[in-house]
């Protein structure tokens, strides 16, 4: 921003105001005018709300009458003094750690691979990804459920078959560390599409002779992703590290689904805790409260990225 | 060690490469692509069993499915789960639903997010930063949590259980994406080819429609698609915003195969496969 924006006001003070006149300054403006319009339209009013929520008791009562009991922060106090809460931003942050990490070290991987292997294999991989992008998250959820169904699921039957251990009627959501596990596998399987063709698209635009230079100055394959690559990806790796983190932060469905409906504590993560907050037990109120420190929780988190993020934008 | 880059690394390493080439390396690099391309097929197999999973199971008969030995094949082969599927009612509404709320909104969204993406990649205005933030920002957003605020705003418009309510939500959601990556595109689109078109004598206006907005072709093929499959795929909203069968979504009506008896696995399968 600092060159783009400052650049008019170096200028003579007649010509400026005639540019911005004649140019129109406000050109941009008008521009961004209709997505602020409808972003706004459409949001503003429901998050004004949502803040106004978390700070009242709001329940079944109180949203048939359309009227609820100011308790100002009562709500968050609750909330923040609720062991059950911590437990849940515990688990949230290293579930979506886990998955994050997992979902850009695997596409990276995938996407380097399709660098090398051969035209018509990467065209079935990429026909892979987009089929499995494609398909419905709801969808999806419903396919591994039926895969890790303890009775009928082919994972189990498959483990079996293959020696790694009697998995016959073995239910993978009884432990919790291994239903957390069976979760991260499936959103990092449904996360991988998307970043794995963002990086990749991102890796055609590294122009090959920049590695072939460092390869004539000796760089072996690790340095060349490591000194030329990753530099170049760094705006694509932060807008996708960014995006992971809030998506896989907010996860719901898998969980939901995965777990009939009717998930026990232990498997709360705090978008699940919200929801049942307010759906489950009709504490609307409350169920707000959680939804509101959730989104500060991940400004937190993604302070860093979505200042970087912002910041390489500006510079392109 | 010869220092690489130096002259002399650069002639060793030719020298190297001249007399060893033909034994050392040729020999190797075939290895090395067919094991590129096995662990590429690999990859592909692993990430696409689920789907195959799904579809097999789509035309299995209902005894073959519910069986403790799985079968890989579709051994008796039956359309009868895709007639079950297509018979349930509003099969074909709700595809004319979606098909409807997806086309309006993006015809929609691919305008004004490229409005919006020229906007903040051409130009450098007070305020740009802060537009740049929301975008990202209103995606922290859990739409769980808005869906009592949404169901009310849309309720004071008369838009509950209609698509156009819809569609703005959805256009809301899926906007600050779509406009973050065409501006992306247009970015990186060097200015200086729209300056040599304007000393050749085009207007600005024109430099842009012949120069840029060709370029960016593929930016927009890109947003189209990843702002269809996230509308097209989205689930709770349209589930709980649009009450009344004959005007929910695609997605919503596979949902509904989960019933309180237990899901039905096989047209369950077989209505995903089409969708």
């Amino acid at each position: 921003m600092a060159t783009a924006a400052a650049a008019p006001d170096l200028e003579p003070a007649s010509s400026f105001l005639r540019r911005r006149w004649l140019s129109g300054q406000l050109f941009p403006y008008a521009l961004i005018t209709p997505s602020v319009a409808v972003i706004a339209g459409v949001l503003a009013f429901p998050l004004g709300m949502l803040v106004w929520l978390s700070l009242q008791h709001y329940g079944l009562r109180e949203l048939i009458a359309h009227q609820g009991e100011w308790v100002g922060l009562g709500n968050y106090q609750a909330i923040l003094a609720d062991p059950l809460f911590r437990q849940v931003i515990f688990r949230s942050l290293a579930f979506t750690f886990t998955c994050v990490a997992l979902t850009i070290l695997l596409s990276t991987l995938i996407a380097l691979l399709l660098l090398k292997v051969r035209r018509a294999v990467s065209v079935v991989v990429m026909s892979a990804l987009v089929f499995v992008w494609a398909t419905p998250v709801i969808v999806t959820v419903d396919i591994w459920q039926w895969m890790f169904d303890y009775e009928f699921g082919v994972i189990n039957y498959l483990l079996t078959q293959l020696h790694l251990g009697n998995f016959i009627h073995h239910n993978w959501f009884d432990n919790p560390v291994q239903g957390l596990g069976v979760l991260v596998l499936v959103v990092v399987w449904g996360a991988i599409p998307f970043v794995t063709i963002t990086v990749f698209a991102g890796l055609l635009q590294v122009p090959g002779e920049l590695l072939d230079a460092a390869e004539v100055d000796g760089a072996g394959p690790w340095q060349r992703f490591r000194f030329v690559t990753a530099p170049m990806l760094k705006p694509i790796f932060l807008i996708v590290t960014c995006l992971s983190t809030i998506w896989d932060f907010g996860v719901f469905n898998q969980i939901y689904v995965l777990l009939n409906q009717r998930p026990s504590a232990d498997y709360y993560t705090i978008a699940i805790y919200s929801y049942r907050e307010s759906f489950g037990v009709s504490q609307y109120g409350l169920g707000a409260t959680i939804a509101v420190l959730m989104v500060l929780v991940l400004i937190v988190v993604t302070l860093f990225y979505v200042r970087e993020t912002v910041r390489q934008a500006e510079i392109a | 060690m010869i220092a690489p880059g130096t002259a002399q690394g650069v002639q060793a390493g030719r020298a190297r490469t001249a007399t060893e080439a033909a034994a050392r390396v040729m020999v190797p690099r075939g290895l090395k692509q067919l094991v590129y391309d096995a662990t590429g097929i690999g990859v592909a197999a692993v990430m696409l069993f689920p789907i195959y999973w799904m579809i097999i199971t789509a035309f299995k008969p209902g005894r073959d499915i519910l069986t403790l030995q799985p079968k890989w094949f579709p051994a008796p082969f039956t359309l009868d789960n895709f007639k079950d599927a297509i018979a349930r009612p509003f099969f074909l509404d709700d595809v004319r639903n979606s098909l409807v709320i997806v086309g309006v909104m993006l015809a929609l969204a691919l305008v004004i997010a490229f409005l919006a993406a020229v906007g903040t990649a051409r130009f450098g205005f007070r305020g740009r930063t802060a537009f740049l933030v929301m975008i990202i920002g209103v995606q922290m957003v859990p739409l769980n949590a808005l869906i009592i605020p949404l169901y009310m705003l849309l309720d004071s418009a008369g838009q509950v259980d209609a698509l156009p309510g819809v569609i703005a939500i959805y256009l809301a959601v899926v906007l600050p994406f779509m406009i973050w990556t065409l501006r992306g595109f247009v970015a990186n689109i060097p200015v200086e080819l729209e300056e040599a078109a304007m000393i050749d004598g085009c207007t600005r206006t024109s430099a842009f429609f012949r120069i840029t907005f060709p370029l960016v072709g593929p930016g927009l093929v890109a947003t189209a698609i990843f702002g269809f499959i996230q509308a097209w795929n989205e689930y709770i909203i349209a589930y709980v915003l649009l009450s009344s069968p004959h005007n929910q979504t695609l997605t919503v009506w596979l949902a509904s195969f989960t019933t309180n008896h237990g899901p039905e696995w096989g047209p369950l399968m077989a209505g995903a496969v089409k969708g």
